[in-house]
């Protein structure tokens, strides 16, 4: 199935809720929030999309003719034909939330908790959203663009042990 | 024995859960190599549960991607799987030249195979000797170090370094390879499947080794699908799927070479495929080599990508604003205001960067396709229902590297 | 010399020597490898380099048997309390070598979540640059931190006592300092030590 089959299926039962773009051989969907979890579940179960293959996110704060803040992409593959399709979808503040596709691919787990570590972006119906790289006690988001490269002095926040107390 | 992942989290209610203790495994343990942490549920030895607890190396690789250029981000993409950094930054530029649109050199092409399948024997003989290591087999481990130091030469040769060689640049390499290296190559190449063959017969029909591995962490077809699998872990379990040959990239396409797949999704099967992929991987750098095409390896000067060669800086004044051009922050390159997915076949599975330029030589977001994070979530439903000592088996045949896994 | 009553097979020396001469030459290494530089401690310890030439082969993964921690790698933000209750739970007398920039300085990762060199948080003895240093480097500076013992140690560990008699615990180097309400901590937040504007905790 090529890429002009499956647009033309999407087109079929979404109508023209979507657009699309293309890049190099990068062929994207942009779907809507509230849309993106049944264009998923409809591309998993009706085009093959077996695999999961990458989930990340972006803060598009400072990016040139920006609307949304924050974007979120889907890389699926179908791995009986190699076709790839990227999706994507953006969420805003103040509270960011996306539909979590655990129940759709349990590869996107650790991404999904990635993603919200490091953005803040909430995927409503995952099972266990915590941080996952920094720690639990962490208050800040630090991928965001308004977020400085050097922290806010979290680094050098530690007791010190000097060598007679050692 | 595959589970679902409500079973992997809740544990059982009433009167079993007596029996039921906690052990920490990491995060400094000698077995996980680097550093990542699991709380293990017990009952008696067998694993109830197994909650991974990462981010103990997490560095803001990805955030550090938006304040260096394109060139200057490569030696900090050499230190994500520092295990096989060409091949890091071979997935880096493969993105890059994709949003730039550079159409490379033969030359550079062949040499760029050449490092990602010495990087590919050398990720996996790192990822066979340290597992052979944890099982109690000490000496396939330096045998496998032995073969390691040589490839070392050999990036040293080429670039200068021996562990980060920060060899590729955008549109091309650091500098062009010498009679030596390709003699370094060549001798490589041609010593290796005997140093191959003492691993294999050391460990492959060795009675610990099987006992260990077999039937250890069993990974079905559709769950390394479901879980996002690729590479070494998903050709283990019966996945056929290898970017080298399904979107050839660079000179792919010219070399004969086999996809080396296994139906079992074991331990045992994880390190047989390894093996033979070290095999494979040397027919092709025999085969680039023996073939290496002459001419440049950098792109065409007049496009303005790479650094001008230092005569031209010195004595010319156009090599001179060429490389103001470059060097200064304010001009650099011109991207397309666009985002793009580049994947190659790391020897750990797909490595993909999702890139956003704005326009300048900076990116506006660099995002890694980190294979050793997505398997590393594999991990509780591999282990559950197995005993605490087959924790360094699956680990070990996973190859989890902390620095990609925490970034 | 030749005391009285004394053969001559029989040497005479100072005691605190002897305990210097038996440490040095039996080091017992704690690999603390947290990145790249840990594959290069490997590299140190398999045949080519071979550590054991040194009398530091001997690498135990319990900070309870060990003297000398090597700290290879970066250190971030979550694995510094674990590198502190690493570093106590080793007995006296113990060294400690910070293998590679990003330990000794935070080497490339001028980032949010690493910390900008260890010691900061706990003394170090011996620093090797090099990102990653190469195995010679690391043997070199295991040669040196022979001779500190060989020079400055005594039996009873007083070199380590007198460092009480200073006013101050040592002082990082080089410190930034940010905006006291910018403080978010990520660990013990009551225990924390917060730096003063003249660089005193």
């Amino acid at each position: 199935m090529t890429h002009d089959e499956i647009l033309a299926k999407l087109h079929a039962k979404f109508g023209e809720t979507f657009t699309t773009s293309e890049f190099r051989d990068n062929r994207r969907i942009i779907v809507p929030a509230e849309r993106v979890y049944a264009v998923l579940e409809f591309l998993k179960e009706q085009c093959g999309f077996d695999m999961l293959v990458e989930l990340g996110g972006a803060d598009y704060l400072h990016y040139p003719h920006a609307t949304d803040r924050y974007g979120v992409w889907y890389v699926l593959v179908n791995t009986t034909t190699g076709v790839r399709l990227i999706v994507k979808t953006f969420t805003n503040d103040p509270e960011p939330t996306l539909p979590s596709v655990f129940a759709l691919w349990k590869g996107a787990d650790w991404m999904e908790r990635e993603v919200y570590d490091m953005y803040g972006v909430v995927f409503d119906g995952h099972p266990d959203l915590r941080r996952i790289l920094l720690p639990d006690e962490f208050t800040a988001f630090p991928l965001r663009k308004d977020y400085p490269m050097r922290g806010r002095g979290e680094r050098h926040n530690f007791p010190v042990i000097t060598r007679p107390e050692s | 024995m595959p589970l679902e992942l409500a079973d992997a989290i809740a544990l059982p209610e009433g009167p079993e859960r007596e029996y039921l203790w906690t052990l920490n495994f990491g995060p400094q343990h000698p077995a996980t190599h680097t550093t990542l942490r699991i709380i293990l549920t017990l009952d008696g030895e067998t694993i109830v549960k197994a909650v991974p607890d990462i981010g103990y190396l997490h560095s803001g690789f990805e955030k550090l991607g938006e304040h260096l250029d394109y060139n200057q981000y490569v030696t900090i993409v050499d230190r994500k799987n520092y295990i096989s950094p060409v091949a890091n930054e071979i997935a880096w530029f493969a993105a890059v030249e994709k949003l730039m649109g550079i159409e490379l050199t033969p030359r550079c092409k062949y040499l760029r195979v050449i490092f990602n399948e010495l990087m590919r024997i050398h990720d996996h003989l790192l990822c066979c000797g340290a597992a052979a290591l944890d099982l109690g087999g000490f000496t396939a481990f330096l045998y496998a170090f032995n073969q390691k130091e040589k490839i070392y030469d050999i990036c040293e040769r080429a670039a200068g370094q021996r562990f980060h060689p920060s060899y590729l640049r955008v549109g091309g390499l650091l500098a062009d390879v010498d009679d030596i290296w390709i003699d370094m190559v060549r001798k490589f190449v041609r010593d290796f499947p005997k140093a191959w063959n003492d691993i294999v017969r050391l460990l492959n029909r060795n009675r610990i080794f099987i006992e260990r591995t077999k039937d250890i962490g069993v990974l079905s077809k559709e769950d390394a699908i479901n879980l996002s699998c690729t590479g070494p872990i998903a050709r283990a379990s019966g996945v056929v799927r290898d970017l080298r040959k399904d979107e050839p990239y660079l000179a792919y396409r010219d070399f004969d070479f086999k996809v080396v797949c296994a139906r079992e999704g074991d331990c045992y099967a994880r390190y047989l495929v390894r093996m033979e992929e070290m095999l494979e991987s040397c027919k092709i750098i025999h085969q680039a080599i023996e073939n290496l095409p002459p001419g440049p390896v950098n792109v065409d000067a007049n496009s303005k990508v790479t650094m001008p060669n230092q005569l031209a800086v010195y004595r010319s004044i156009e090599g001179l604003i060429h490389h103001f051009e470059l060097i200064m922050s304010n001009r650099q390159w011109h991207t397309p205001v666009e985002e793009v997915y580049a994947a190659i076949e790391s020897p750990n599975g797909e490595l993909g960067y999702y890139v956003i330029a704005d326009g300048s030589g900076v990116a506006y977001r660099t995002r890694t396709r980190p294979p050793s994070f997505i398997h590393f979530a594999v991990f509780p439903y591999l282990i559950v229902g197995h005993q605490i000592s087959d924790v360094v088996a699956v680990l070990g045949s996973l190859n989890i590297i902390a620095a990609e896994l925490d970034r | 010399m030749a005391l009285a009553g004394v053969s001559e097979s029989v040497m005479v020396t100072q005691l605190d020597k002897l305990a210097n001469w038996v440490r040095k030459n039996s080091l017992w290494p704690m690999p603390f490898a947290t990145a790249c530089c840990g594959i290069e401690l490997m590299a140190t310890g398999a045949s080519r380099h071979d550590i054991a030439r040194f009398g530091a082969e001997a690498m135990r993964f319990s900070p309870r048997q060990c003297d000398l921690m090597i700290v290879a790698g970066r250190i971030a933000m979550k694995m510094l309390p674990v590198l502190q209750r690493i570093w106590l739970q080793m007995p006296e007398p113990k060294w400690c070598i910070s293998m590679g920039a990003c330990a000794s300085s935070g080497g490339v990762f001028d980032t949010y979540a690493v910390v900008q060199g260890i010691d900061r948080f706990i003394p170090v003895d011996v620093y090797v640059p090099g990102c990653p240093p190469r195995p010679e480097q690391l043997l070199r500076s295991v040669l040196d931190l022979q001779e500190k013992i060989q020079r400055t140690g005594t039996l009873m560990g007083k070199e380590f006592q007198e460092q009480r008699l200073w006013p101050h615990p040592p002082r990082p180097l080089a410190i930034e300092l940010p905006p006291a309400e910018e403080i978010v901590a990520p660990g013990d937040f009551t225990s924390a030590t917060r730096l003063q504007a003249d660089g005193r905790p």
